[in-house]
């Protein structure tokens, strides 16, 4: 089935702001927003929820600080314990002072590349993959909101129209997609 | 919502729209090159030919031919190393540490700040790596199981600590600036007209298009990462500074190290910094983005953490005394009144009293003084490493052992060409990236761009300005 877009473009981050939040409260359903900078306080407009990744951070930090901890262990007590100038590195807990600067650096790298990769990967933000945004100057100083009439079937296409047109949208764009 | 205090002075001068900030910083990448460029880029690429050309030799024909010997086992090299990893601390101070103190002024500095530290940190990197002698055995310092039995390499080691804060360091701080520059590379794809800048930038944007959900997570994951790499900017350079710390030798074995050699580091990257951002901001005409301010608050950083370094110097003296231990008291004494009291002296000069003269309003807001300043900081900053590492062991407890260092000509050859190779990159980022980062001024530009400011209502619009100015 074919799905009629409607790209509205505006000039100012605010003006796209309060004009989404007027479509909203009359029922519009705004797929998506496109803008060369962060946009605050638009997430909890348009319905978009705030990002995980943060948990997912903490979890691949604890990853790394188990790995380092295992791995030190094994290394430093289990399978080669040294003795160096009378002082042998005896259990993990007697020798565990020693292993903080690796334990922190390794939890460190750990959290912050396991998330660096989930966001590319989630944003779908890999090298070779091509742009998705329907104007070249959403990354300049134009801001698009994008309105799918299969999930505004309240409305008429000249309602949409004619809303966007009145709360400040300075170009409305339309496209088909298979 | 865009608001900030009045008497604050703006962060963006002129009356900038979004779209000018993006044809501002783009302008000086989609333009040919200035001449000046190429003349920098030219003498640059030599310097760092013939340094590569010397690490060439070194490795061929051993560490022999720095001017090491058996007593002193350490002098240029890591001096070189401590200097580069110091001057690499700004970068990720200025992104991480600033961000979660929501400072907005770190915004006309960050990206090229970033670029500095990885090139300051791959530059560090490759002085313990040569100094190894053997470069195609370097991967012995990570913990690998291998063909020589059960050989590990010791975790009890500050060496390898360090090995592990470096390698953090660097890969952290490269991740934190590649997720910053997506977005503007993603402005550059969307703007060049010549298809293999097009293509080049199109690949290095990601596929970045600017939907709501990915400014949610750009905005975490720079949140989370500043907040992580706050903690690393302290850690790295302590574990540098454990390298001499946890050693028995009277002038390394000091308490203090820590805190100073972290406070010494941030001295010295902001200096490097000012050095830096003065030519660009002239060469690039960004002076609407860098301003007298942005100089003014980055001088003051340098005072404090150059205070705490002159504290520190100060302390170290009087500890050393106090301790009673007479080693100690030697070892700083010959540092002072030794046949290195010139280094000694050159780094009292540079880093004790030339950070206080920035107590003064029009020296810290002169654009001149402070480029000397900044240069003079990081020849004081290379001569305290020096004055650390080879007055303290070229007199150890055997004095037919003592001994005095003198510069070979590839521990000139070597040093210098870092510099060069330092500017190689740092010149071709300057020429192909995004210096200011595009998408986080625009966030700015309302409550700090000089037009939006104190503006709020027109009627008022007149006498604000005039009262401003």
């Amino acid at each position: 089935m074919a799905e009629r877009i409607i790209y509205a473009t505006y000039e100012d981050d605010d003006v796209l702001k309060s004009s989404a939040k007027k479509l909203v409260s009359k029922g519009v359903r705004i797929a998506e927003v496109f803008s060369p900078f962060p946009i605050h306080g638009i997430d909890p407009i348009i319905g978009v929820k705030n990002t995980r990744l943060g948990i997912m951070a903490f979890l691949y930090g604890l990853t790394g600080l188990l790995l380092a901890t295992v791995g030190m262990k094994y290394i430093m007590i289990d399978d080669w314990p040294m003795n160096v100038g009378g002082k042998p590195n005896g259990t993990y807990l007697e020798n565990m002072l020693a292993f903080i600067p690796v334990t922190f650096e390794f939890t460190v790298m750990c959290a912050a590349h396991g998330m660096a990769i989930t966001y590319l990967w989630k944003n779908k933000t890999l090298p070779g993959l091509p742009a998705s945004n329907p104007h070249p100057r959403t990354t300049d100083d134009r801001f698009v909101m994008e309105l799918r009439l299969s999930e505004n079937n309240k409305f008429t296409t000249e309602e949409l129209e004619d809303m966007l047109q009145t709360s400040g949208a300075s170009e409305l764009d339309f496209k088909y997609v298979k | 919502m865009h608001k900030e205090a009045a008497i604050r002075e703006p962060l963006i001068l002129g009356h900038k729209t979004y779209h000018d900030i993006t044809v501002d910083v783009c302008k000086p990448i989609e333009d040919k090159a200035p001449r000046g460029w190429y003349v920098l880029f030219t003498i640059a690429l030599i310097i760092a030919i013939y340094g590569v050309g010397c690490i060439m030799y070194l490795l061929g024909t051993g560490i022999g031919v720095w001017g090491i010997n058996k007593t002193i086992g350490w002098a240029w090299d890591i001096t070189n190393f401590v200097w580069w990893v110091g001057i690499g601390h700004a970068g990720t101070l200025i992104s991480a540490v600033l961000l979660l103190f929501r400072q907005k002024w770190r915004m006309a500095i960050n990206r090229s700040a970033e670029a500095m530290t990885i090139f300051a940190v791959f530059m560090a990197g490759t002085f313990p790596l040569i100094h190894m002698g053997r470069l195609w055995l370097g991967y012995w310092t990570m913990p690998i199981p291998n063909q020589f039995g059960s050989l590990w390499v010791n975790f009890n080691s500050p060496l390898l600590w360090d090995v592990f804060a470096i390698s953090t360091y660097l890969s952290v701080s490269l991740v934190f600036w590649y997720i910053g520059l997506i977005p503007d590379f993603a402005t550059l794809r969307d703007r060049v007209k010549r298809p293999i800048p097009k293509k080049m930038y199109s690949i290095l944007s990601f596929g970045w298009s600017g939907r709501a959900k990915n400014w949610n997570r750009f905005e975490i994951v720079s949140l989370v990462l500043a907040g992580l790499s706050t903690p690393l900017v302290f850690s790295v350079h302590s574990i540098v500074s454990f390298d001499f710390a946890t050693s028995v030798i009277p002038g390394w074995h000091t308490t203090i190290f820590p805190p100073y050699f972290v406070a010494g580091a941030v001295f010295s990257g902001f200096a490097m910094v000012q050095t830096l951002m003065l030519v660009i901001r002239k060469a690039f005409r960004l002076e609407a983005y860098i301003h007298t301010r942005h100089i003014e608050y980055m001088n003051i950083v340098i005072m404090v953490t150059g205070s705490i370094v002159g504290t520190a110097y100060i302390t170290e003296l009087f500890i050393s005394w106090y301790s009673g231990v007479e080693y100690e008291a030697y070892a700083f004494l010959n540092r002072a009144t030794g046949p290195y009291w010139w280094a000694y002296w050159s780094m009292m000069t540079c880093n004790v009293i030339s950070p206080q003269l920035m107590w003064i309003k029009p020296l810290r807001r002169s654009l001149y003084f402070t480029f000397f300043i900044s240069i003079v900081v990081n020849i004081g900053m290379w001569f305290e490493r020096y004055v650390i590492i080879v007055t303290s062991i070229h007199r150890d407890y055997l004095p037919a052992a003592w001994s005095m260092h003198y510069p070979s000509h590839m521990d000139i050859g070597v040093y210098i060409g870092t510099i060069g190779i330092f500017f190689v990159f740092y010149l071709l980022f300057a020429r192909f990236f995004p210096v200011l980062p595009i998408a986080e001024l625009k966030t700015i530009l309302k409550s700090s761009g000089e037009s939006y400011k104190n503006a709020p209502d027109h009627h008022e619009h007149e006498s604000n300005h005039s009262s401003h100015h």
